[in-house]
């Protein structure tokens, strides 16, 4: 799903016109950075779990902490960003044209994305993709039992094709119940026009909270789309697309590792060679990447490692309650992975 | 037979004509058709208005800080008591928030001098208004200066965004506009085809795509570096889409004044903006109240459309707040709160507009 509808082409044909332009803009990334004194970090307007405004007007959410652990990174100071809300249309614009140092706006990454729009993806901070929800009373327990189901989802959006491609693929029919907005989709939902509401599952987590009695619906384990979301930098500045890249793989080493928020100063003496390189008491991978040595303490101690920002956000410790899933690490049956630093 | 030399002590009039009883006869069961559509109208009211009231008021939570003390069988006020602050200032930081209200109480000071009979040197007030007042709002909500902290623009929100969106563009649509009627009906060939072509321009093209334009294109055509505040280019966008509407508003307005009014005028001897300023344009203007107070309040909803370029007026920021994990499905409050301040706002200004034909209403008739 995530805005890959028409208008998007038109932009992207647009902002592939201003490539030129895009390539200039990206001088020195680091030095217009510490120079200002802030990160630059685009966010969503308001995607639940993702990036919000608390109530004391802070803004919360996985894509929230990537751009923190930027500036913790480079300043050593979390609080030290600039958040720019972008909706889907004006994201790349904004990121090509300079307003924006990061953008940090659940964008998943696809080959178009990648390689047309003078962008560079750093990594995968969520790996989404779409599934379903069923009312429990269905007693249903798979996507393969959906057959001739009829089925809520929003319209423009990839999400219907999707479908619609699965069902195909596996030889089932169903009924399409087609909605404009996400409020519409639950409210058809809960008026019992449909059995199952699909979307992504980053989605229906928060759709599936709105519900009169949450409870009672469940979501599938099926996920019938890649829909990997990360924070993209501007091409040709390597130097700053390494330092994004790494903040990422600090907070996935610092989860295999163990290190945590409240634990990172007591790592600071282990013996383990690979915590002694990543919190900067052996070696100088921050020097190399133009950071202090203390780069990833900094990231560590004021933002958390990855799975203390996923549980804080979406997680079980969030009203979302998304499963970790794919979202795990490597080394607990998930495919998060970062390489080692050395 | 007897005269009467006293007056009859006057009686009462009947009954059955005066009182609320008579007014229900005369105007609600006059008949059987009326008394059955009144009561059919009484019973559709009962059937809105009972849940209505029950939702919003019986059955509502109005007291915590979580979402947690609602029950949920009714409104949940909570959600928006707990955003209130946010939702009136936006991200506005916590400490800063006098300087808003400040700026805000001076405003509203100033326009109520104006706005009342009988005060005197209204003549200093309007420059005030006009000239020295942006310059303090932009110090006092800006900053930067005079040891006030710097709060960036992208922290504005709320109604305050709105508002200062608002007025900043009918303070720079209603001048621009009376230029470009004026220079519409121009006889110099230059100016009357660059006024027609501006307004035939901007009132061609939707407020939405001047925006987005604004948000999406103007950047990739700046210089690389340079890059014009996204408030900024709100401003510019609102205030010459609106200025265009508001031109034709006036050239309306100008066009209903008698040509003689012109050509006597002229014939005593006054130049062109003396004709205008002293003859034309007050008689114009006036005439023109309910359309001008038109435009603004279109101008003041049409703030909201400011969303789509990632600012977060009053409603941009109950949308905002809708998104946030704790609060999800509270959107029917939210909703029905940032309709309840913009009705409040576009309700004042049409009262105030009914206020100043009924105390300009020299002469003709409405």
């Amino acid at each position: 799903m995530r805005d890959n509808n028409n208008k998007w082409l038109l932009l992207g044909s647009a902002a592939a016109l201003a490539l030129g332009t895009a390539a200039v803009a990206s001088a020195d990334t680091l030095d217009d950075t510490r120079e200002r004194g802030t990160v630059q970090c685009g966010v969503s307007d308001g995607l639940p779990g993702f990036s919000a405004p608390d109530d004391e007007g802070e803004w919360q959410g996985l894509d929230v902490d990537v751009c923190r652990a930027v500036a913790a990174a480079v300043f050593g100071d979390s609080e030290a960003v600039r958040y720019i809300s972008l909706n889907a249309v004006e994201r790349f614009t904004a990121l090509q044209s300079g307003e924006v140092d990061v953008l940090s706006r659940n964008t998943t990454w696809t080959a178009t994305r990648d390689t047309t729009l003078g962008l560079n993806f750093t990594g995968v901070t969520f790996y989404d993709g779409q599934g379903f929800l069923v009312s429990k009373d269905l007693g249903i327990s798979s996507a393969e039992e959906l057959d001739g189901a009829a089925i809520c989802t929003q319209s423009g959006t990839t999400t219907e094709l999707n479908l619609a491609d699965y069902f195909r693929a596996n030889g089932m029919e169903f009924d399409p119940i087609v909605f404009d907005t996400s409020e519409q989709t639950v409210g058809g939902f809960e008026a019992g026009r449909c059995d199952v509401l699909t979307s992504d599952t980053s989605q229906l987590a928060a759709l599936r909270i709105q519900l009169s009695d949450p409870n009672n619906a469940v979501i599938l384990p099926e996920v019938i789309s890649k829909e990997p979301l990360g924070p993209v930098v501007r091409q040709g500045d390597d130097k700053w697309f390494n330092i994004v890249k790494w903040a990422l793989f600090a907070m996935f080493n610092a989860e295999e590792y163990g290190i945590t928020s409240d634990n990172v100063d007591e790592m600071r003496g282990s013996e383990d060679p690979n915590i002694a390189r990543l919190l900067g008491e052996d070696g100088n991978y921050g020097e190399a990447m133009g950071l202090d040595a203390d780069w990833a303490y900094n990231i560590i101690k004021q933002v958390g490692n990855y799975g203390e920002a996923y549980d804080r956000n979406v997680g079980m410790d969030s009203p979302l309650e998304i499963e970790r899933g794919l979202n795990r690490l490597w080394t607990d049956g998930g495919i998060q992975y970062a390489p080692p630093i050395r | 037979m007897t005269i009467q030399h006293k007056m009859i002590a006057p009686r009462p009039a009947p009954r059955s004509t005066v009182g609320p009883l008579a007014w229900l006869r005369a105007n609600l069961f006059s008949g059987p058709v009326n008394s059955f559509f009144t009561l059919l109208g009484l019973y559709l009211l009962y059937l809105l208005l009972t849940p209505t009231i029950q939702w919003a008021f019986l059955n509502a939570d109005w007291i915590g800080t979580t979402r947690d003390d609602c029950s949920r069988e009714g409104a949940c006020w909570v959600f928006v008591s707990a955003r209130f602050t946010q939702f009136i200032y936006g991200l506005y930081p916590r400490g800063e928030i006098w300087r808003v209200d400040v700026t805000f109480v001076t405003f509203a000071a100033l326009i109520a001098w104006l706005a009342l009979p009988r005060l005197p040197y209204k003549r200093w007030v309007a420059v005030a208004v006009l000239v020295v007042f942006p310059v303090f709002a932009y110090f006092m909500l800006y900053g930067g200066h005079f040891g006030l902290p710097l709060v960036e623009t992208h922290r504005w929100g709320g109604l305050m965004l709105t508002l200062v969106l608002a007025v900043v563009g009918m303070v720079g649509a209603l001048p621009i506009g009376i230029l470009l009627a004026l220079g519409r009906r121009s006889q110099m060939p230059i100016v009357k085809s660059f006024c027609v072509v501006f307004i035939e321009f901007w009132r061609g093209v939707p407020l939405i795509t001047v925006l987005f334009m604004a948000s999406v294109m103007l950047p990739l055509f700046m210089p690389t570096g340079v890059s014009v505040d996204r408030l900024i280019r709100a401003f510019i966008g609102i205030t010459l889409f609106q200025s265009a509407y508001m031109a034709e508003v006036i050239r309306g307005g100008l066009q209903a004044i008698p040509r003689g009014q012109e050509e006597a005028a002229a014939a005593l001897g006054m130049s062109y903006w003396m004709r205008m300023g002293l003859i034309v344009l007050p008689q114009a203007l006036k005439m023109m109240i309910p359309g001008i107070v038109n435009t603004f309040i279109s101008l003041f909803k049409d703030t909201t459309l400011v969303m789509i370029i990632g600012l977060f007026d009053l409603l941009g920021i109950v949308q905002a707040a809708l998104s946030d994990s704790r609060w999800l499905g509270f959107s029917l409050e939210g909703y029905v709160f940032a309709a309840f301040m913009f009705w409040i706002f576009c309700f004042s200004m049409s009262r105030y507009s009914q206020y100043l034909e009924r105390k300009l209403h020299t002469g003709h008739k409405r």
